[in-house]
């Protein structure tokens, strides 16, 4: 964490859960980072302390003042029983932003002709929409989005990227979570979670080059038990890491690929999985000698 | 159907507060109002001036009981008396023909001395008897003074409780959290808008009650406004309390509905607080409208003063501070960066 936001060796735990244990992010003016894990990972507990919605129990984290954060809880932050014009005049009078740019955001997001309409009455995506350019609104510093795209269709998606993109442009320090690798691609910096913990973290290039051993593809699912707990399936065919340099395709499996960050990320979090294996093995082993 | 049964019971035993509420209400309603609910007067405080009071008050017939006794013979000072709530029943010797004011204010008391005094030595032959406050003794007219203060609870702690809890359930209160607003703003920019229009409810139930049930407005408007205002403010740091402990609007109603029964069942607005059995009575005293049922009767029928009306007003007062600390101090903890547990 160095010149920009976020947090360093952050660590949260709800009761016997760890939701993050000695995380850190950073999120630096006019990039975009991206926080990708599955379900549980701890994107959104790590999001929520950064905005300052949670205290971490250990660590530091580094934000501007509240008037210079724009914050997209998983909520989506707007009043349903608010149109969208009030929500944004709401927002404008809390952080006293001009709001002049949000009718350009409306406009160019197709949500301009909505605005008489009840955030409740919006489709997912425009409620999505909506939210995020009332983060945008205070023209923040930092700009926090969880979840911005999921659940939401192209198009829409096509016009939250162009949002986020347009805040980073004007200079903000965008961190987002999000579920689809192919949009954390597109970020300067990625931090992969897994069960609270950073699995891997850098640019894109970074996390691809980081991947050990070599990755092949098979038509199908390996036979070998071993290599089945390393494959995955991705688009119709199977993908088998094999871990350090010197291993090559076993039988059954084609050629090697150039990983990509799904790739990346598969691995990362296959490695930690095959770990966590082997450590309750050892423990199980442990136990009964 | 099994399914759906077994279903039901797995939510409901997950919802120990529902639970609780359906088992632990009947008993508590139970016992309540099984020594609240009493209309029996045992005593009516009477005081008597005039000659020859001593000698009346030892004649006093049963439930009367002395409160006092003054020298002269002066309907004014009995009148003050009844006004300021000393007695239910003032005796006055020394005219031509003897002279009880009875206070149809208290409207259970004025029924039991009228029947203690028709029914004793003599009669109520001879004696001038008026009934003041209320000489019609119409329920309407006690009843809506206190009314008013219970729709006033209604909107004060139980919509404020749905208000702010629905901030928590659609995950704006996250918003608001990192937003730069102070807690008081938050605090009050909820709050205001219910004050507003628990202020209009009042100022419609009044007219109404004046207006189609024709209960007089004796007092002034000022002192009734403050006792108004110092009720509605408690009213609204109760709401806001509930729904800083509660998750979801269900549970804000319920423990709003959990405080707005106490408060009709043992305020004094149905039941004479005379009535209830010690043990139950003192929870009176801890609620809010049993102070403005004080007040707005004592304003609204007896036209009585601040400077006589200044224990409500004062307990009033007190339970708007410490409920409010406790409110501010919640939506503080509301508010603030919240530690995981």
């Amino acid at each position: 964490m160095s010149a920009g936001w976020g947090a360093a060796e952050i660590s949260v735990a709800f009761g016997a859960v760890q939701a993050l244990d000695r995380v850190s992010a950073g999120a630096w003016p006019g990039q975009v980072t991206a926080v990708v894990g599955g379900d549980g990972a701890g994107k959104t507990t790590l999001l929520r302390c950064v905005a300052g919605a949670l205290a971490p129990a250990a660590g530091a984290v580094r934000r501007p003042g509240a008037a210079r954060i724009g914050y997209l809880p998983p909520g989506g932050g707007v009043y349903d029983d608010l149109s969208v014009a009030e929500n944004l005049a709401f927002r404008s009078a809390v952080y006293r932003a001009a709001g002049a740019t949000a009718g350009e955001y409306l406009e160019r997001t197709g949500l301009a002709a909505a605005a008489g309409r009840l955030a409740g009455q919006l489709s997912g995506g425009m409620r999505r929409k909506l939210g995020v350019i009332a983060a945008m609104l205070p023209g923040p510093e930092l700009l926090i989005l969880d979840e911005p795209t999921t659940g939401v269709d192209p198009v829409s998606r096509a016009d939250l990227w162009w949002l986020i993109a347009r805040a980073a442009a004007g200079g903000a320090a965008v961190l987002m979570s999000t579920t689809y690798l192919d949009e954390a691609a597109r970020a300067a910096h990625v931090l992969v979670l897994d069960a609270g913990r950073a699995l891997a973290a850098g640019t894109p290039d970074e996390i691809v080059a980081s991947v050990p051993g070599t990755i092949a593809v098979a038509p199908r699912p390996p036979s070998d038990e071993d290599e089945r707990r390393r494959a995955w399936r991705r688009a119709g065919t199977w993908r088998v890491w094999h871990p350090g340099p010197a291993a090559g395709p076993a039988a059954g499996t084609g050629a090697t690929v150039t990983p990509d960050l799904q790739d990346a990320v598969c691995v990362a979090e296959l490695r930690a999985e095959l770990a966590r294996a082997e450590l309750a093995r050892a423990g199980l082993e442990a136990a009964g000698a | 159907m099994r399914a759906m049964i077994v279903k039901e019971f797995r939510q409901l035993r997950r919802d120990r507060r529902t639970l609780a509420m359906m088992i632990v209400m009947p008993v508590l309603l139970l016992v309540i109002l099984g020594y609240a609910a009493s209309f029996d007067v045992s005593e009516v405080p009477t005081v008597v001036a005039g000659p020859g009071a001593g000698a009346v008050a030892r004649a006093l017939p049963k439930p009367l009981r002395l409160a006092g006794t003054y020298p002269a013979s002066s309907p004014a000072w009995a009148t003050d008396q009844l006004r300021d709530q000393h007695a239910a029943v003032a005796i006055v010797t020394g005219g031509p023909r003897p002279l009880v004011l009875v206070d149809g204010s208290q409207l259970f008391a004025a029924q039991a001395a009228e029947r203690a005094l028709s029914g004793s030595r003599g009669g109520t032959a001879g004696v001038v008897t008026r009934v003041l406050y209320n000489p019609q003794l119409k329920t309407s007219d006690i009843m809506i003074p206190g009314l008013a203060g219970v729709i006033l609870v209604f909107v004060g702690t139980v919509i404020t409780s749905l208000g702010v809890v629905r901030e928590r359930q659609a995950g704006t209160l996250e918003q608001l959290a990192v937003m730069p607003l102070r807690p008081a703003d938050v605090f009050l920019g909820k709050i205001v808008p219910y004050f507003a229009v628990a202020v209009a409810d009042l100022a419609i139930v009044l007219a109404v009650g004046v207006a189609v049930f024709g209960v007089p407005f004796r007092g002034s408007a000022a002192v009734f406004g403050l006792g108004a205002l110092l009720f509605v403010f408690v009213t609204l740091g109760v709401g806001v309390l509930i729904s800083s402990v509660s998750q979801t609007q269900g549970q804000a109603i319920q423990l709003a509905v959990m405080t707005m029964l106490p408060q009709i069942l043992l305020s004094g607005l149905i039941f004479p607080l005379a009535s209830i059995v010690a043990g139950v009575r003192w929870i009176a005293y801890l609620l809010p409208l049993t102070y403005f049922t004080q007040i707005s009767r004592g304003v609204m029928l007896r036209a009585q003063p601040i400077g006589s009306l200044w224990p409500p007003f004062v307990y009033l007062a007190l339970l708007g501070a410490a409920v409010t600390t406790l409110a501010t101090w919640r939506f503080r903890a509301f508010l603030a960066p919240g530690e995981a547990k």
